[in-house]
């Protein structure tokens, strides 16, 4: 067969497929008229038959139907997260396991308040768009509210200039909420350099001058993460360091008492709210992990018994 | 409404953002609206540097007025952010020396100073990793000793010294050349145990950082702002 009588062979299966779905379509309404996955049958098919046109024509299409996995892994996520939250909010008990590391932030700051000397937080060196930043301002808020109740000075140099400014109003939102207005000063988080390493060098200064008596470190961190840690751990501060990059964790978890491993980091702000609403998130990550576990274990029986290449083409990330 | 406005911000955002990662940006908008957001971020990050100039001017400031311990590093970061930044805002149709090109104030100390003094600090890392390294390292108790056994062989195997060390005995221990073991034990602590722990942790956040960007798009998550 040639290439002119491929491409009309495998033009009129599609004008088959697309009509034989066409007809499908129309029909659902009428079926599904009462029901509420009307709307989202409706879609499913709409990215089915623009997927088909697409395939026939080999142009290309309005949705990106290569990443329909992540699609469906969004939505099931999604779904999981919102079932625990309205779980949650019905009053059902969850189960959190216990975090040493966050335990430890109250124990860390009442050592500070009995020394008399400053709690040092750093919410890592990246910008505020990405997501270990805002944990780690999330935690700040937490941190701020426990400094502020025991009136402890508290520390936050930052490296952007946005997150200076979100730093500044969660820690005075934190100083109002404690009624302790009068005692927050716009200087707690500061600014010190826009350099990795002039950041680490000024940080580290602070630490050998004013020997915060404990070091927390929450967010993105790079090379400098040892260079703060030990120095932390020279000045004799208790430190708690949380990150979510596999490649700095062995420096916090050489240099620091506690370490927030990857996911801990993210799950700090709901663990120490103990608000239902926020762990109904953690269970259905949680739910999450079961389920890809369980899709792992089902590949590395597939490719062991050399008939898995369909099954992993599922989960090409594109 | 100091709540609500944010929320609803950070929902459309996020909700965009993520549509538009399924859809093709050569034949709809919002396939390209995640650029056009993150060139937006861009301008807002350079007109919020100006709060950054005045946090760091005004803490160095208030340190050098109380003459607090240090003092003199707090007059000379105000003296360097000057020194650095006068010389680069003027043209440099007013003197070669303005300006950031080649051969001007600005640049000159940015390659003869800064970029030095960083280099500097990086280096110091390799003191830093020793300290720690002897740490991690001290044989306390069996997971200690098993990480200790573990880093010295992967250690040995990876620096040509070691491998150099290893090879001298290799007369007196045919066995355990003959096929190439140390490599073998090597690549699959590296490539196997290593990777596998490593790829758990990576999944464990990559679902932690989806679960925070979902709670934060629904406005579950306030925490960001202060609140809850």
């Amino acid at each position: 067969m040639n290439g002119l009588a491929q491409f009309t062979a495998l033009n009129r299966l599609s004008l088959d497929l697309t009509t034989g779905l066409q007809a499908v379509y129309s029909a659902v309404p009428e079926i599904l008229k009462h029901l509420k996955i009307r709307f989202l049958l409706t879609t499913a098919l709409a990215v089915v038959l623009d997927y088909q046109l697409v395939d026939a024509a080999t142009s290309d299409s309005l949705f990106r139907v290569d990443r329909i996995n992540a699609l469906v892994t969004v939505v099931l996520f999604s779904i999981a997260i919102l079932l625990y939250t309205k779980w949650a909010k019905q009053g059902k008990s969850l189960f959190v396991r216990k975090i040493a590391g966050l335990d430890a932030v109250e124990e860390a700051v009442g050592r500070a308040t009995e020394m008399g000397r400053p709690v040092l937080f750093i919410p890592g060196i990246q910008e505020i768009d990405e997501i270990e930043t805002i944990a780690g301002i999330s935690i700040l808020g937490r941190v701020a509210k426990i400094t502020a109740q025991y009136d402890t000075p508290l520390v936050v140099p930052v490296r952007y200039p946005m997150v200076l400014a979100a730093g500044q109003e969660v820690v005075e939102q934190a100083y109002v909420e404690m009624g302790r207005r009068d005692s927050y000063n716009k200087d707690i988080v500061r600014f010190v350099a826009g350099e990795q390493f002039a950041f680490a060098a000024t940080v580290n200064g602070m630490m050998m001058r004013d020997r915060p008596a404990a070091n927390i470190y929450m967010g993105a961190f790079f090379a400098e993460s040892l260079l703060l840690a030990e120095t932390g751990n020279a000045a004799g501060s208790i430190q708690i360091a949380g990150t979510a990059r596999p490649e700095q964790l062995p420096f916090f978890i050489a240099a620091c008492d506690y370490t927030l491993m990857g996911e801990e980091l993210y799950a700090a702000s709901a663990y120490l709210s103990r608000e239902p609403i926020m762990l109904g998130g953690l269970k259905g990550q949680d739910l999450m992990k079961v389920i890809i576990v369980a899709l792992i274990i089902i590949g590395v029986i597939l490719m062991t018994l050399g008939s898995g290449e369909l099954y992993r083409s599922l989960f090409e990330a594109v | 409404m100091r709540t609500i406005v944010p929320v609803i911000i950070a929902f459309l955002s996020g909700f965009v953002m993520v549509i538009s990662f399924f859809f093709n940006p050569d034949r709809a908008f919002i396939g390209r609206i995640e650029s056009e957001v993150l060139v937006w971020v861009t301008i807002v990050g350079g007109f919020t540097l100006l709060l950054g100039v005045v946090s760091i001017t005004r803490v160095n400031w208030h340190a050098v007025q109380s003459k607090k311990e240090g003092w003199v590093y707090n007059l000379l970061t105000l003296l360097s952010i000057f020194v650095m930044a006068i010389p680069a805002i003027l043209p440099s149709s007013w003197s070669p020396l303005l300006g950031r090109a080649t051969g001007s104030i600005y640049d000159w100390l940015f390659f003869h100073v800064d970029y030095t003094m960083m280099a500097t600090m990086f280096a110091m890392l390799a003191f830093y990793i020793a300290s720690a390294a002897y740490r991690a390292f001290r044989a306390r108790n069996p997971e200690a000793t098993l990480l200790l056994i573990t880093a010295t062989l992967v250690m040995l195997w990876r620096i040509p010294m070691g491998e150099a060390f290893l090879r001298l005995f290799s007369d007196n221990l045919p066995w355990l050349f003959s096929d190439n073991l140390p490599d073998k034990i090597n690549t699959y602590i590296m490539s196997g145990a290593n990777v596998a722990v490593q790829r758990g942790i990576l999944i464990g956040a990559a679902l932690g950082a989806a679960s925070m960007s979902l709670r934060i798009m629904l406005g579950i998550e306030r925490t960001y702002m202060g609140k809850g």
